[in-house]
Formats: C-alpha cells, sequence, structure tokens
C-alpha cells in the first residue's frame, strides 16, 4: 500500500477554505491528547488556549476586552512583516532576515530621540517612523545589492545580518547610546510624549492600524498593479517573466525594500509603544514567527493579518495556559510546531488529490 | 593533560569548536545535493543532543552517538514525510520543524538540567599521542573528530566517484530526468533527509556528549543555522564544508583570544566577526558564477510529484 | 469565571480604589494567596533563573497551605514584559516578582495601574509604593574568591569569563581583583567577554583559550557549568556561580557563588500574608543568607581557614570588600578609609581598579 498525489488539474477551492479548518480540527485533537497526557483536563486546556483569549467576542464584558486588545498589539508586528515577506516570498525573493531589518528600523528611528532627547513636535513622531522604515529598507539592501551584483544566496546572507544587527544594538545601547542616568545599565533614555505612538486607551497603539493598512495596500498592490502582475509571474515563472521584460534584479530589489521597510517600521513602532526605549532585546523574535506567519496566510497579505492573529492566540493561550494550568512553556512550542506541520500537509490537498494504492506499481510518468 | 602552550590550546579549541559545524553540514549538504532544503538543522540538533545525553547517563556516550543518531532521523523522517510525500513548502516545514525540535528536546530534557553528563573520552595511542604538538591534534582527539573527517572524505568519494553519487547529484539536478530514467526520485530523497537528520542529530549529540557534557535548553545556540551557511558557503563541495568550519571556528576562537590582549575592541563586533565572515566569503564563493552554477543543485527546494 | 471578591484587610484601606481595579485584580477562586514569578529564561537553565525557581519552590514548600505560586518562564525583556506582568495583576496574584532587570520599566507602568498588588523587581533601581526592589551582594563572596584563587594559583593569572558589562557584573571583576590583590598585589586577571548568559559551547572556548593563555584559575560571571568542566579536564582550578557546580567538576571547583533566594521569598511573602509588606529596596549579602558560598573544597586546610575567616568578618561587617581608598585604573582615587563606597556608587559602577590590565567597554 502506498500514498500517491494526484496532481488536480486546477487548485480545489473547496480545499482553500477547508484546509485550515481540517488542520485546526486535528490540532485540537493532538493537542486535547497531548494534555490528556498531562494529566489534564482536555477541553478546559483547549478553552484557555485558544478561546480565553477571544471571550470578548461573546461576553462582551469591559473586562475581557484586555485580552483582545493584547492580541492586536501582539499580532501587529508579526502582520506588517508577514505581509511584506508574501509579497517577497511570492516572487521567490527570500528574505529570512526580517529580524535583523527590524532592528535595524528600531535603532534607525531611535536616533532621533537619542540624540535630540528635547525636540517634542508631531514632526518628531512622523520622522521616527520614516527613519524606522529607511532603517529597515538600509539594512535589506545589504543582501539585495549582494544577491544582484555577486549571486549571494539571500538566504544566508540576510540571516547572518540578523546576529549583526543585533549585536549592533547591545554595543549601542551598552556604549554609546546609554542613558546617562539610568546607573550604567545598558537601555538609553525613556521615550515620551511625541516620541510614542499615540495609543486609544493605554494598550492599543496606532502601530496596529498600520498593520490593516498594510495589508489593504498590498492588496490592492498585488491584485491591481502592473508590479503585482510582475512579481506574480516572476515568482511562478522566471522565464516568462523575461520574456514579458520584467527585471528579476528590480524585482529583489522591490522585495527586499518592501519586506524591509515594513520590518523596520515594525522594530520601531515597537519601540514606540511596548517597549518604550531602545535595549538590548527589543523583540521576541517577531522577524522569525513573521516567516510562519507569511507562510500559513498563504502568502497573501490579508491572509497574513489573520494568520497573525492565530500566532498571537497561540502565544497568549500559551502564556494563560502556563499561569492558569501549568502547563509548560516548551508544550506551547511544540504545540505551534504541530500546529504548522498540521496546516502545511492539509495545505497539499489544495494542489493535490491525496489516493491510496494498494499493490499496484504507478506508471513511471513525469509530472506537468 | 599536560599544559599546552597559547597556540597549542587555540588550535585544539578550534578543532572541537569546528566539528559539530562540520557534521551538521556535511549531512546537509547532502540532502541539498538531492534538491532538498531543510532548514530544521536547528531543531534536529537539539534532539540529538538531549537523546544522545539521556542516553549517555544509562549506557555511555558511544551508546549515546546512536541515540542521537537515531533521534536526528526520526525528525528528519517527519520533515521528509511532509515535504516528499505531502508536497509542503520545504522552507516553512523547515522552520517548523526547528520550532518542534526546540520545543521536544526541551520538554525531554526537563530531568536532565544540572546533571553532568557522560563525557567522550580522547583516545590516547602510546607514544603518538605524547609526540610534542603533533600528538595532541593528530592522536590525541575524540572519536568523533576522526569520524567527522573521514565522513567528509566518504560523502566527497561516493557524491563523485559512484553509482550512486550520480544518482544523488541528477535527482537533485533534474528530478524530471532521473525519474524519466527509472530512478525513484522520491525513496533517493527520502535516503539523504535521513542522512542529513542522523548527522545533525550526531552533531548535537556532540556538544551534550564532548564539547560541553551537560544539558540546558537552547545549547545548540544557532550553531545549526551556522550548517546551513557552510554548505553554500562550500559551494555544495564536501571539500569546503570542512574547510568553511574550520575556518568559521578559526575565527570565532581568535576573536576570543584576542580580547585578552587589551586592544579595547567591541566584544560585539569580535562576537560578530564570524558571521560578517561568512557574508564576505559567500560573496566570493557566489562571486565566481561559473563555480557556483556548477555546483548548485538545479533543483533545490523545488516539489516534486510524479505523475501516476 | 466565578468572581468572589475576597477583602483582605490590608485592603480596606484602598478600597475606594479597589471598586475600580478590584473586579481586575480579584478573580482568583481559591482562598490561597497567589505569587508569582517571571522570568526571563526557562526554569532549566541550571543557573540564574533555576536559583529563583528554587525560590519559588521553598515557597510552595513553607507555606503550600496559604499559597499557591504561579510562573511564566522564558519570557523575553521587551514587548512582551509588560503584558505578562499585567496577566498576572489580572489573574489574582497578590504579590509579583520579576526576576530580570529588563522588566524594571515594565513593572513599574503596571503597578500604577494595580496599585493593590505588591511587586517586587530584581535587580533594578527604581521602586514606587507598591515596588520593591531586591538584589543580592554577590560582590561579598567574590571578594573571598579573588583571596582563594590568589592563594591557590601558581602562575598568578586568572581569566575571567564574563557576559555583558552592566554593573554588578564590573562590581564583581572589581571585588574578585581586590580580594586577589590583598593577597598578592601582583595578581593578574585576563577577561573575556562572550556577550552571553550562557552558551555552554562558547563559555568552553573561552576557557580553554584562557588557560592556552597562562591561566590556571577559571572565575565566570555566565551561567553554565562548562567553564568548570574545562577546569576538571586540565587539571586546573574554578569556582562556580549561580548554583553549587561541584557535581560537573569535583576536582576543581574550589567554592561556588552561590544566589539564594528562598529565605527572602519566603519571608517576603509571609509579610504579604500578615499584612505588613512594604515596599523597600533590600540589598542583602552573606550575612542576610542571599549570597551563600558553597563548601570550600579542592585547597589547603589553611586557604580554607582563611575564607573560612574572611566569610565571618564580612558577615559581621569588619571586612569590606569596596572599603576605601580604592586606586582606579587611571590613578584615581575613590573611597575613604575604612568606609565601603556608597551602594549608589557600586550599582553605577563602570570603571575597573589598577591592577586590571583589559579595557572597559564603554
Amino acid at each position: 500500500m502506498r500514498l500517491l498525489l494526484e496532481k488536480r488539474s486546477e487548485h480545489s477551492h473547496t480545499m482553500v477554505y477547508l484546509s485550515p479548518v481540517i488542520a485546526i480540527g486535528l490540532t485540537l485533537v493532538t493537542g486535547a491528547i497531548i494534555f490528556a497526557f498531562d494529566g489534564l483536563n482536555p477541553l478546559e486546556a483547549l478553552y484557555v488556549y485558544f478561546l480565553e483569549p477571544l471571550k470578548y467576542l461573546w461576553t462582551f464584558a469591559p473586562d475581557d476586552l484586555w485580552s483582545l486588545e493584547q492580541l492586536a498589539v501582539k499580532a501587529a508586528p508579526l502582520a506588517l512583516i508577514g505581509a511584506g515577506l508574501s509579497v517577497s516570498y511570492l516572487a521567490n525573493v527570500w528574505n529570512i532576515g526580517a529580524e535583523g531589518q527590524l532592528t535595524a528600523g528600531a535603532i534607525f528611528g531611535s536616533a532621533i530621540p537619542v540624540m535630540f532627547p528635547e525636540w517634542q513636535s508631531p514632526l518628531t513622531l512622523v520622522l521616527m517612523l520614516v527613519f524606522g522604515v529607511l532603517g529597515g529598507m538600509a539594512w535589506a539592501s545589504i543582501p539585495a545589492f549582494l544577491k544582484n551584483r555577486f549571486g549571494a544566496s539571500e538566504i544566508l546572507t540576510s540571516l547572518m545580518l540578523v546576529y549583526v544587527a543585533g549585536l549592533l544594538l547591545d554595543w549601542l545601547v551598552r556604549g554609546p547610546w546609554r542613558d546617562p542616568g539610568g546607573h550604567n545599565f545598558p537601555q538609553t533614555i525613556a521615550f515620551s510624549d511625541w516620541q510614542l505612538l499615540p495609543s486609544f486607551d493605554g494598550t492599543l497603539h496606532i502601530g496596529t492600524l498600520f498593520a490593516v493598512i498594510a495589508a489593504a495596500a498590498l492588496t490592492v498592490l498585488m491584485g491591481r498593479s502592473l508590479k503585482g502582475f510582475e512579481i506574480r509571474v516572476l515568482g511562478a515563472s522566471p522565464r516568462a517573466g523575461r520574456f514579458a521584460g520584467f527585471s528579476r534584479k528590480g524585482a529583489v530589489w522591490f522585495c527586499f525594500m518592501l519586506s524591509g521597510g515594513l520590518a523596520g517600521l515594525a522594530g520601531i513602532s515597537e519601540v514606540m509603544s511596548t517597549v518604550g526605549q531602545l535595549q538590548p532585546s527589543i523583540s521576541p523574535g517577531y522577524g522569525f514567527t513573521a516567516i510562519i506567519v507569511a507562510f500559513l496566510g498563504r502568502l497573501n497579505p490579508i491572509g497574513a493579518l489573520v494568520a497573525a492573529l492565530a500566532l498571537a492566540i497561540s502565544y497568549l493561550g500559551g502564556e494563560a495556559a502556563q499561569v492558569s494550568l501549568q502547563i509548560s512553556d516548551k508544550i506551547a512550542k511544540v504545540f505551534q510546531g504541530i500546529l504548522l506541520f498540521y496546516i502545511l500537509a492539509c495545505d497539499s490537498m489544495i494542489l493535490y488529490r491525496p489516493r491510496l494504492i494498494f499493490n499496484r506499481a504507478p506508471a513511471a510518468v513525469p509530472a506537468e | 593533560m599536560q599544559d599546552h602552550g597559547e597556540l597549542l590550546s587555540i588550535i585544539l579549541t578550534i578543532i572541537t569548536a569546528s566539528t559539530p559545524l562540520l557534521l551538521a553540514a556535511i549531512g546537509e549538504l547532502v540532502v541539498e545535493r538531492s534538491g532538498v532544503l531543510n532548514l530544521g538543522v536547528e531543531g534536529m540538533m537539539a534532539v540529538g543532543a538531549v537523546c544522545g545525553f539521556g542516553t549517555a547517563l544509562i549506557f555511555g556516550p558511544y551508546v549515546g552517538i546512536f541515540a542521537a543518531i537515531a533521534a536526528g532521523v526520526l525528525l528528519s523522517l517527519l520533515f521528509a514525510f511532509l515535504t516528499l510525500s505531502l508536497v509542503s513548502n520545504q522552507v516553512a516545514t523547515g522552520l517548523a520543524l526547528t520550532l518542534l525540535g526546540l520545543g521536544i528536546s526541551g520538554l525531554i530534557g526537563v530531568g536532565y538540567v544540572g546533571q553532568p553528563g557522560a563525557k567522550l573520552a580522547h583516545i590516547y595511542i602510546p607514544l603518538l599521542s605524547d609526540i610534542p604538538w603533533l600528538g595532541p591534534i593528530f592522536f590525541g582527539q575524540d572519536v568523533l573528530v576522526y569520524f567527522s573527517l573521514a565522513l567528509t572524505a566518504a560523502v566527497g568519494y561516493v557524491l563523485f566517484r559512484t553509482k550512486l553519487g550520480l544518482v544523488i547529484r541528477a535527482v537533485g539536478d533534474s528530478h524530471q530526468s532521473a525519474h524519466a530514467l527509472g530512478y525513484g526520485v522520491i525513496p533517493v530523497r527520502y535516503a539523504c533527509v535521513a542522512f542529513g537528520g542522523g548527522c545533525a542529530g550526531l552533531a548535537g549529540g556532540y556538544l551534550s556528549m564532548a564539547y560541553t557534557p551537560q544539558w540546558v535548553e537552547n545549547m545548540t545556540a544557532g550553531r545549526g543555522w551556522i550548517a546551513l551557511a557552510l554548505v553554500v558557503f562550500a559551494s555544495w563541495l564536501p571539500k569546503r564544508v570542512a574547510i568553511g568550519a574550520y575556518l568559521f571556528g578559526m575565527v570565532s576562537i581568535l576573536g576570543l583570544a584576542v580580547q585578552t590582549k587589551g586592544l579595547g575592541i567591541p566584544s560585539q563586533l569580535l562576537t560578530s566577526l564570524p558571521y560578517i565572515v561568512t557574508i564576505v566569503a559567500l560573496v566570493i564563493i557566489s562571486g565566481n558564477r561559473a563555480l557556483t552554477r556548477a555546483n548548485t543543485p538545479a533543483c533545490l527546494g523545488q516539489p516534486f510529484v510524479p505523475d501516476r | 469565571m466565578e468572581k468572589e471578591f475576597k477583602m483582605k484587610k490590608w485592603i480596606v484601606a484602598a478600597a475606594a480604589l479597589a471598586v475600580g481595579v478590584g473586579l481586575l485584580t480579584a478573580s482568583a477562586s481559591a482562598a490561597k494567596l497567589k505569587a508569582c514569578w517571571l522570568y526571563v529564561g526557562p526554569v532549566g537553565d541550571g543557573g540564574y533563573t533555576y536559583q529563583h525557581d528554587l525560590g519559588r519552590k521553598e515557597v510552595e514548600k513553607e507555606l503550600g497551605d496559604k499559597v499557591e505560586t504561579k510562573y511564566l518562564e522564558n519570557v523575553a525583556e521587551g514587548p512582551d514584559a509588560e503584558r505578562a506582568i499585567e496577566r498576572f495583576a489580572r489573574e489574582g496574584c497578590k504579590i509579583v516578582f520579576t526576576t530580570s532587570f529588563g522588566f524594571m520599566d515594565a513593572t513599574i507602568k503596571v503597578a500604577k495601574k494595580y496599585p493593590k498588588v505588591f511587586f517586587e523587581h530584581a535587580t533594578g533601581y527604581k521602586q514606587a509604593k507598591n515596588v520593591a526592589t531586591y538584589n543580592a551582594r554577590f560582590y561579598e563572596g567574590r571578594y573571598v574568591m579573588g583571596e582563594i584563587a590568589a592563594k591557590m594559583s601558581k602562575t598568578g593569572v586568572a581569566g575571567y569569563i564574563v557576559s555583558f558589562p552592566i554593573p554588578e557584573v564590573v562590581m564583581g571583576i572589581n571585588s574578585f581583583m581586590l580580594g586577589a590583590q590583598s593577597v598578592n598585589p601582583n595578581f593578574k586577571v585576563k577577561i573575556v567577554w562572550v556577550n552571553s548568559w550562557y552558551d555552554p559551547g562558547k563559555e568552553s572556548d573561552a576557557a580553554k583559550v584562557l588557560f592556552g593563555q597562562g591561566a590556571d584559575i577559571m572565575v565566570q560571571h555566565t551561567d553554565s557549568t562548562a567553564p568548570l568542566q574545562i577546569a576538571q579536564e586540565q587539571g586546573k582550578l574554578g569556582f562556580g556561580q549561580s548554583s553549587d557546580m561541584i557535581k560537573f567538576a569535583p576536582k576543581a571547583q574550589l567554592t561556588a557563588n552561590t544566589d539564594s533566594w528562598g529565605g527572602y521569598y519566603v519571608q517576603e511573602v509571609k509579610k504579604v500574608l500578615a499584612g505588613t509588606w512594604k515596599s523597600q529596596d533590600t540589598w542583602g549579602g552573606m550575612a542576610q543568607g542571599m549570597v551563600v558560598l558553597s563548601p570550600f573544597t579542592n585547597m589547603p586546610d589553611a586557604v580554607k581557614a582563611m575564607a573560612e575567616k574572611s566569610v565571618a568578618d564580612i558577615k559581621a561587617g569588619t571586612l569590606l570588600p569596596f572599603a576605601g581608598p580604592i586606586t582606579k585604573q587611571d590613578g584615581t582615587v575613590v573611597g575613604e578609609k575604612g568606609k565601603s563606597l556608597s551602594d549608589k556608587d557600586l550599582n553605577s559602577m563602570n570603571w575597573y581598579v589598577k591592577g586590571i590590565d583589559d579595557k572597559l567597554p564603554q
């Protein structure tokens, strides 16, 4: 007996929507088994994990709004970076170093309050954001340049630059940019007023809007513009792209600038909201998690938004489960891995029809 | 162990620091030669490290080695099933594997924290190991150091001098033609992925049983990613993987050694040197287009589905 | 979720505020007091976080019938910190220990929102009405380690593996050096920064390099046992850090500078139970039992006696590691004779004492 995949003549539209549902169902079942093994009530554990963060949606209790807001705040950087990476991966440009671009954006943007701590005006805020975007772009331009000029694998150069950015940040906050009044601890001065993003009610800040705007803008770009068409053609078939006169190098530059700029924006937004100053660690790996987000979202900017929310739930749920049920944070990690595996596996049903073959040698005919 | 001079001890340190990188990279090289990109090296190393450590506590390090390999193979087969049988995206699946591996290793290792492990002994050959300088370098390491070098040579031989190697490279360069010629693309890739998983598991085991005989979470500390970079750096040639691993080890160790000289170079700069050197090396190697094109597996990362 | 609002005596004073925040903080269903810990690393790091978690377990053991403990591990300093702390407050924790420096501003922010919850932040310097700070005088142990090193070393050179140049680490290097100089004025130390709190591989590399450069005693301000294991392997000596590492290096460990938080945690939680908790700055050392040197091993009796005497003197307050005058690396002199440098000076230390050849990263 063997498993054989049959290529569908076209994408299965049912499966596009059904696949995540099946995956989540399977994850829930697996999760329930894991929890049961751990001696927990599986239903209670699953509730804490996946539903409690969303409780506000059916209770409308002001008390429950907190979780929902935290969810939005947590999902925002993931969605922002994930949207940029979606476009990039669609064009077969493998930017794995968004974490470094995020760090660079945070550094560039923070240069303003660090060097001119007294300067307070709406312009400060705007300039910081602009510098953040530019910082991300500048960092992303290195792998883009090396790819186009020397053909160096962007997967690895962008990844190596993550470490370099982290160490640069470390050096800055421990050295030249250290808060003179901060007892020599590694952090810059705390940002204030116009150096921070305005927030709606203390938790939810306008940075969350950036994610929504970016997703909408990129959807329009990919669906309605020539650039979007160009990216999709180059990604699907570089040869066809060449015939159409699209430049591969141009696409590499475009994708790195876009994804790097968005990562930089995410970085400076985090510094200007949840962190409030520059310090050695400003991101719990958002740039890497966003890679997962991009894939879960099926390389679609709106999809990335949804996927970012799903991942944020698994983070917050994992945290809640640790506190209220003493579920180890390792289980949370395993859980995310399993969820991802199921989704990836179910995704292949979109393109292929699985079939179990009993004792019959398949004819050796190449695909396509 | 007797005192070594500064230079000799630096050389010996470089050898131990480079060995796990070489082990993981040579495995990944075979995987990529067959056209599969497995980014989960870090996760497989972590699981190899914890399983090797746990087994070594009971049965000693030599049995531990096999447990580490088995754990790596097992995890890689999961990756193989998803990417080869279910044709999922290799980049995403590899990243998921890393996540899963780090999580599982932490879960398995809860009881091992704070326990001294069993260490893989250095070999000792009477007379030979006592030769000043040459003795400790060539006849005084642990077995895995020699094994990693022998494995590199063997992989080089098999890939370029045997039929098997030809098949692996054919599968990686053009799966359609290989399939048309009647070679089992999927079985070959399964085998290569399993081999890579075993090597990654072994590299992890080296960390927890030879390098630093202990278990702590995240003890792989990014070495799996370095191994991935080394494969490209080596332009998929085994000899160069060895050179790259040792070069990387050298730069990181020299970065530590230079610090005590009181030059006032920021330690962050020294720590980032290996990464910068890797980038520069990648640029130099990739700049040589003829060489890269000749060796890059053309089907790297591409899915393959035989039609019926 | 049932909301059983238990009013403790000490809450009554803040009853007005309780209306607003009470709903948020008091969702606890059990009658037990909730004490919560926030960790920056995994509890399985075998070092810093592990020691804090031992402290938490001691609270469970001592007060398990009255107290329920909770923790969050692996919380990165940064965007997640504030949410994690606030989650504790919302879950009904009455006292929250945030155990890493980087949680400082987040702790202060959340404390403002939840005035009835008590917070304790380790190693920081910002206090509030409901935020206390606590730390241990690790440098006391390091002074004694310096004395032992100078006695035991044949080459007169120690290797020193360090993580990050924060005041606490710099303080440790200086204290170690002052202790060593009190025995051997020409004692030397070679310093390597590994830019990580724990990376066993890198720490062992650094240890090997330092031994190769002539050091014969290893000191570390990183968390893994790797440097000690290397010392054991090469027949050299070394000191444990954070926890007793004798199991890893029975022939090499001279002593270990261990953090012992349990006593402090039990005491603070008891205060909450009794309603006597107040914000304060605790910086306890050997005398308070927060810094404990593990048994002296692998050294002659004379050295052991010296070390034991120093420990007793430090506990009695007659030996002050940072007693003036102290000559800095640049030749300037600080401190008054017979008096220790002030806590404020210690807590922002960014200079080396004379005799250290390294350049402090600025």
